[in-house]
């Protein structure tokens, strides 16, 4: 088999810059190694939302659901839970995932439901042209907060953490490989991965700089150890300066949700049967 | 000819509604058809609960206008109910709690004496309303084994005592004719989708579509169902589209509040044409409203939510039959045309329960939707003379398969281009149109009463069982739509022809199908509304027609 082209044709229309390029590629080489290793990329599924980030569905060249703004994740579950044979991919904006859609990553964490779930965080709408996030700092002036929000961001690690995730990561579009290689261990992660994309968003929040200052490499870390994983996930507040860790915070398995629901594989169901058989309890 | 009506009311958890289908199998048993209405306030203990089971030769879903025997567990019972009550009315009583001169039982003496628990009454209650209807021992006996299981000896032994204690009233007549299955309309719901190959059902818990989310949740396992409860009804529209995406013909089971949240999803099964069915119980809105009471006020939220223009299928079926074969109907429909399905029922329907025999070969066929070829070449929107795609599932060997909510190309990539939304939006139009075609075919439009009537009544939904009879009594003709999307025009216009007068009923209150009918040029003489929520019975109904056509 000759190796798939894993980009469609189809026009890129990202801003130059965009981080999500970076994303694009890390997520496309991550496929590419976890296909040389045996893994059939037509059993791949990606669900993205609305936003720039959920452009990566017409980009690449594998089974999408290119969903609605928030809507990733409980597309993605049912996909899941519809045919243990696929790898189900969302990729999600900080909008989607933690505005919109919080309700339904809350409770994919919850589930541990067997999904991997890459959020491109770029800490601001992008394709509304400029206003703030659940994640962007206290005080960020958008175009709906003129004078600068009045609200502190929230925490996505320390969120997941606390929902019961087992696979918790920060990535940043700064450093690909460390990215790739990030996608490819929550690719292989039996249960709910979740990885943090700090994004620089080239139009309307460039903070390259402050990326390039502040972020380095968890080292030493127990990602067994949950409390060491809350105190280091509480390291960086998303809204001041100071060092901003990238890697995997936490790692645990679980039961995923789809092998505690032991969906049945049915073939040939004599439904006749099942229904005289209901309606004779009935008579 | 026999018609039998029988109250029984009581608390909240007092186990009413059990006890109600206790009654309605012991006269399943002696040869009748039955259908039970059963009415409670939003709350979990205390409040008044009640039933009203009505027994006659032919099968029914609706009620008359007073009741032959009452079962009273509470005092509400007799004091609620003036309209049922009447001259002659048999009163069964638990004297414990209530003060009346009729059949008295001393439930808590005999529960005491048998050391029974307190949910055991009704069937001391049950026991002295067999004896004073005539019905043998054994057919009590029968009816416990084969419905009561729990509890079965000391059940049995109570019921003895009771009906011991009563003497024969009113003796109602055992017929020749094998007892036919009691179905709710939820249930028959669930069996449809289950005819029609369902693989998965997701809901939320909302009433009256509860129970259906009960019922297929008990039954997952023999039926090979993947049945879920998530978040939300948002969550439960979105898992719906991927697991339809996946192959898995899927259903949700909701109320208009429910509904509301799953309105983009809908626009997005419009869009992404995945095919998916929602099972829309009404209830009497605006917004919480009455939440265990009836209505039929969705029918143009059914017909129009969504943003932007698609073709749906919506079908109100009017009782336990024909919900089971429109259920099976509208779910092969769905998949064939991949379309969303909305199957419009009301507290009425999904909550009465009604005798039948839902014959499964009499639920005309579908076929199976196109099956896609799997390769590199495959288009998940390929542009087609009936607007209907060739489908491939994800996992196809060789293949892409790409849904999109954006306007898309043949492929499933975003587009803006103007040529292809014209193209994509003309694809969807044709498909509206053959999938018309197609429900045209189907006998979506019934007619009863007295067919050929120059006076017509036009219903749809659950009252119609109360308009069916109604109309055999003052010859009138009775026109069901029960395809109400794609509209069934000339079907339609064929059942009513040669009408003089026609009179449309329906229990909301701005008229809703006369709305949809004016928008054909069919103008109604009259129409008939209401809006309490509750239920037309058959009196109220045919003195309100009687108003109407005098």
């Amino acid at each position: 088999m000759t190796e798939r082209e894993l980009i469609t044709p189809a026009q890129n229309t990202w801003c130059p810059g965009c981080g999500n390029f970076v994303i694009q590629f890390a997520l496309r080489d991550a496929i590419q190694s976890a296909v040389r290793e045996g893994l059939d990329p037509d059993r791949i599924v990606l669900v993205t939302g609305i936003g720039c980030h959920a452009k990566m569905a017409d980009y690449l060249n594998i089974n999408s659901f290119y969903s609605i703004h928030g809507r990733t994740i409980p597309v993605a579950t049912a996909i899941r839970m519809a045919d243990p044979d696929l790898f189900v991919i969302c990729c999600a904006g900080d909008g989607d995932a933690y505005a919109e859609g919080l309700d339904h990553l809350v409770f994919g964490a919850k589930r541990n439901s067997d999904i991997t779930v890459i959020v491109h965080n770029n800490r601001v709408y992008g394709l509304t042209t400029g206003q703030y996030t659940p994640t962007s700092p206290a005080g960020f002036r958008g175009r709906s907060t003129p004078s600068g929000t009045r609200e502190e961001p929230f925490n996505p690690l320390a969120i997941m953490l606390a929902s019961g995730a087992t696979f918790v990561a920060r990535g940043c579009t700064r450093k690909k490989k460390d990215l790739e290689r990030m996608i490819g261990e929550a690719l292989r992660h039996r249960g709910f991965a979740f990885i943090d994309v700090l994004q620089v968003c080239a139009s309307y929040f460039n903070v390259s700089g402050v990326y390039d200052r502040f972020v380095y490499t968890l080292e030493g870390h127990d990602e067994r150890d949950f409390e060491a994983a809350c105190r280091k996930a509480r390291e960086w507040d998303y809204s001041s300066e100071g060092p901003i860790a990238t890697g995997t915070f936490f790692r645990a398995e679980r039961p995923t949700l789809e092998e505690r629901l032991g969906i049945p594989r049915v073939t040939g169901r004599d439904t006749q049967e099942i229904i005289a058989k209901i309606l004779e309890e009935r008579r | 000819m026999v018609d039998i009506s029988l109250l029984i009311g009581g608390r909240a958890g007092d186990g009413i509604n059990s006890a109600g289908l206790l009654v309605a199998h012991l006269l399943s048993r002696i040869g009748y058809r039955l259908y039970m209405y059963f009415d409670y306030p939003s709350l979990i203990k205390g409040g008044h609960n009640f039933a009203v089971i009505r027994a006659s030769p032919g099968e029914m879903g609706a009620l008359r206008g007073g009741v032959d025997f009452v079962l009273a567990l509470n005092q509400d019972t007799l004091d609620l109910h003036p309209d049922l009550l009447r001259e002659g009315t048999i009163v069964i009583c638990d004297s414990s709690r209530v003060r009346s001169p009729a059949i008295c039982i001393p439930v808590p003496e005999i529960l005491r004496e048998e050391n029974a628990p307190a949910v055991m009454g009704n069937s001391c209650i049950i026991g002295a309303f067999a004896r004073a209807a005539g019905i043998r021992w054994e057919i009590l006996e029968e009816v416990f084994s084969r419905h009561q299981k729990k509890g079965l000896d000391l059940n049995l032994k109570v019921a003895r005592r009771g009906y011991g204690m009563a003497a024969e009233k009113m003796v109602i007549p055992e017929r020749e004719s094998p007892p036919l299955p009691i179905v709710s309309g939820n249930e028959a719901i669930g069996l449809g989708l289950i005819h029609g190959g369902l693989d998965a059902f997701v809901a939320y818990p909302m009433t009256p579509t509860s129970n259906l989310l009960h019922f297929l949740a008990e039954h997952a396992g023999d039926a090979g169902l993947l049945v879920f409860h998530p978040e939300s009804e948002i969550a439960v529209m979105l898992m719906a589209l991927g697991l339809g995406y996946a192959g898995k013909k899927t259903a949700v089971g909701t109320s208009g509040g429910g509904f509301c949240l799953m309105t983009e999803g809908l626009s997005l099964a419009g869009m992404n044409e995945v095919p998916v069915v929602i099972v829309l119980g009404q209830r009497a809105g605006p917004s919480t409203g009455m939440p265990t009471y009836t209505a039929q006020s969705d029918l143009h939220f059914a017909l129009h939510a969504g943003q932007g223009e698609f073709p749906r299928l919506v079908v109100a079926p009017g009782d336990a039959s024909q919900a089971f074969s429109w259920s099976s109907l509208a779910l092969r429909l769905a998949w064939r045309y991949q379309v969303p399905a909305i199957i419009l029922c009301d507290k009425t329907l999904c909550e009465g329960f009604y005798s039948v025999s839902l014959p499964a070969d009499s639920v005309p066929s579908v076929e199976e939707p196109p099956p896609g070829t799997p390769g590199p070449g495959y288009r998940r929107y390929l542009l087609t003379d009936d607007g209907v795609s060739p489908l491939l599932f994800p996992g196809s060997p060789g293949s892409v398969v790409k849904v999109n909510s954006y306007l898309h190309d043949e492929a499933g990539i975003t587009t803006e281009s103007a040529e292809l939304a014209t193209l994509m939006t003309e694809k969807r139009m044709r498909k509206g149109e053959t999938l018309a075609k197609a429900a045209g075919n189907l006998p979506g439009v019934e007619v009863s009463g007295v067919p050929g009537a120059t006076e017509t009544v036009v219903c749809w939904g659950s009252v119609t069982s109360a308009c069916r009879e109604a109309g055999s009594r003052l010859g009138l003709r009775v026109v069901q739509p029960i395809v109400l999307s794609p509209f069934p025009l000339d079907r339609f216009l064929g059942a009513i022809e040669g009408s003089e007068k026609i009179v449309i009923v329906e229990e909301n209150a701005y008229g809703q199908l006369g709305m949809l009918l004016a928008r054909f040029g069919i103008r109604a003489d009259a129409a008939v509304h209401r809006y309490d929520g509750r239920p037309f019975s058959v009196d109220d109904l045919e003195r309100r027609l009687k108003e109407v056509l005098a």
